[in-house]
């Protein structure tokens, strides 16, 4: 099939496949699965800036049903989910600004391509060392006080230190149990996670969900749900600039949104089997996977048609 | 047992949602997409501004679309089985 706008030829099943991939993610872990979903459009042929831009479009077609259905299940903190919007919309335009300025000097593909796979590794490096304190913890604490706890993570430590922090304005956040916070860090943490957006393409939930947890404190079911949230406006927002600037072949997005409805379905069933820790450790191999994906079309130039 | 047969009906319901949906998508690629292709592509052209506009409402509204047939099929799918 051909698709005019970016002008590339890729048969749409490979395109559904993804989507489909990338919707069990979603599902299963809670991220929009960028990690994986941009470096097949790379090695699929298309041209980064497209690349970065047609990713953002297919989020909010998913982040939009997700977030409504987190909402009902009262997962969604609206009061943090508006505050992160703000500062992560003025993150993704200027993520655009820096492709817009990559694409002027005709090196888009080779900056974005190396900053994604820095990205990818350091995420999988960190999840893994994470899982290995974590699952550490679990067994000496297993052998001091019976069963360890289903979720919890070795690092909680880090979000009492950055809660402690008072730089005023400081605000309560009651719907995620957070007393009190300093609104810059939340600001700080949404605009770097803004700009992985709009530079690299989709939502950056690989960089917000591990910063809301981690840094903000915020519960994991709220943090997915305010995540969601909060990617539907970023992301449309990252749609409708990218789209202005000729960096959205929305043709694409469609034909992959077509698979991930269906495969967001599965990855949300999968989360009943496993829990916590489990479910991270999953994780690791996924990004090394697209890491691994865009340093074989940057090598040999090959891509998947 | 029981939870085996239980699991093999719901494996066996999710089968035929997707069999549906294949047929759902194949159709809505050569009906909508294989026209709507060169209109937009015009668009595309002509006027960025009409095709950010255009490009956010196709997403947003298949998104919405696709969740209501999938939720349907499932909804009808479950009510035979019971």
């Amino acid at each position: 099939m051909d698709f005019l706008i970016s002008g590339t030829h890729i048969n749409p099943v490979y395109l559904i496949v993804i989507g489909f991939i990338v919707g069990i993610c979603g599902g299963f872990f809670g991220v929009g699965g960028s990690f994986l979903a941009g470096p097949a459009l790379f090695a699929f042929g298309v041209p980064m800036n497209f690349v970065v831009g047609t990713d953002l479009a297919h989020i909010v077609g998913k982040s939009i049903v997700a977030a409504k259905k987190h909402r009902v299940l009262g997962n969604v903190d609206i009061k943090l989910g508006l505050i992160m919007a703000a500062a992560t919309v003025f993150g993704v335009e200027t993520g655009a600004q820096i492709i817009q300025q990559l694409k002027r000097h005709n090196n888009v593909d080779l900056v974005v391509a190396i900053a994604f796979v820095i990205v990818l590794i350091g995420i999988s490096s960190f999840i893994a060392w994470e899982c290995w304190q974590t699952l550490k913890m679990g067994k000496k604490e297993s052998t001091a006080k019976g069963k360890p706890r289903r979720d919890h993570s070795a690092i909680a430590y880090i979000a009492k230190n950055f809660q402690r922090f008072h730089l005023p304005p400081m605000i309560s956040l009651p719907s995620s149990g957070i007393k009190q916070i300093s609104l810059w860090t939340i600001l700080i943490v949404s605009y770097i996670g803004g700009v992985f957006s709009g530079f690299l393409g989709g939502g950056a939930g690989y960089i917000r969900m591990p910063a809301m947890v981690y840094i903000l404190g915020v519960p994991t079911h709220i943090a997915v749900g305010t995540d969601l949230f909060e990617v539907m406006i970023s992301a449309s927002y990252g749609t409708f600039t990218h789209a202005l600037k000729g960096n959205v072949d929305i043709l694409i997005a469609l034909v992959m949104h077509t698979g991930a409805a269906i495969g967001a379905q599965i990855g949300a069933t999968l989360t009943q089997y496993f829990h916590g820790v489990r479910i991270r450790l999953a994780f690791v191999p996924l990004p090394l996977l697209g890491a691994g994906l865009i340093i074989y079309s940057l090598i040999t130039g090959h891509h998947f048609k | 047992m029981a939870s085996r047969s239980k699991k093999s009906a719901s494996l066996g319901s999710f089968l035929v949602e997707l069999a549906v949906y294949a047929v759902f998508v194949f159709a809505y690629f050569f009906l909508v997409l294989h026209f709507l292709g060169g209109w937009i592509k015009h668009v595309f052209d002509q006027n960025k501004t009409l095709y950010a506009f255009v490009a956010l409402a196709l997403i947003i509204a298949q998104g919405v679309g696709l969740e209501m047939l999938t939720t349907g099929l499932l909804r009808i799918i479950r009510s035979r089985e019971s």
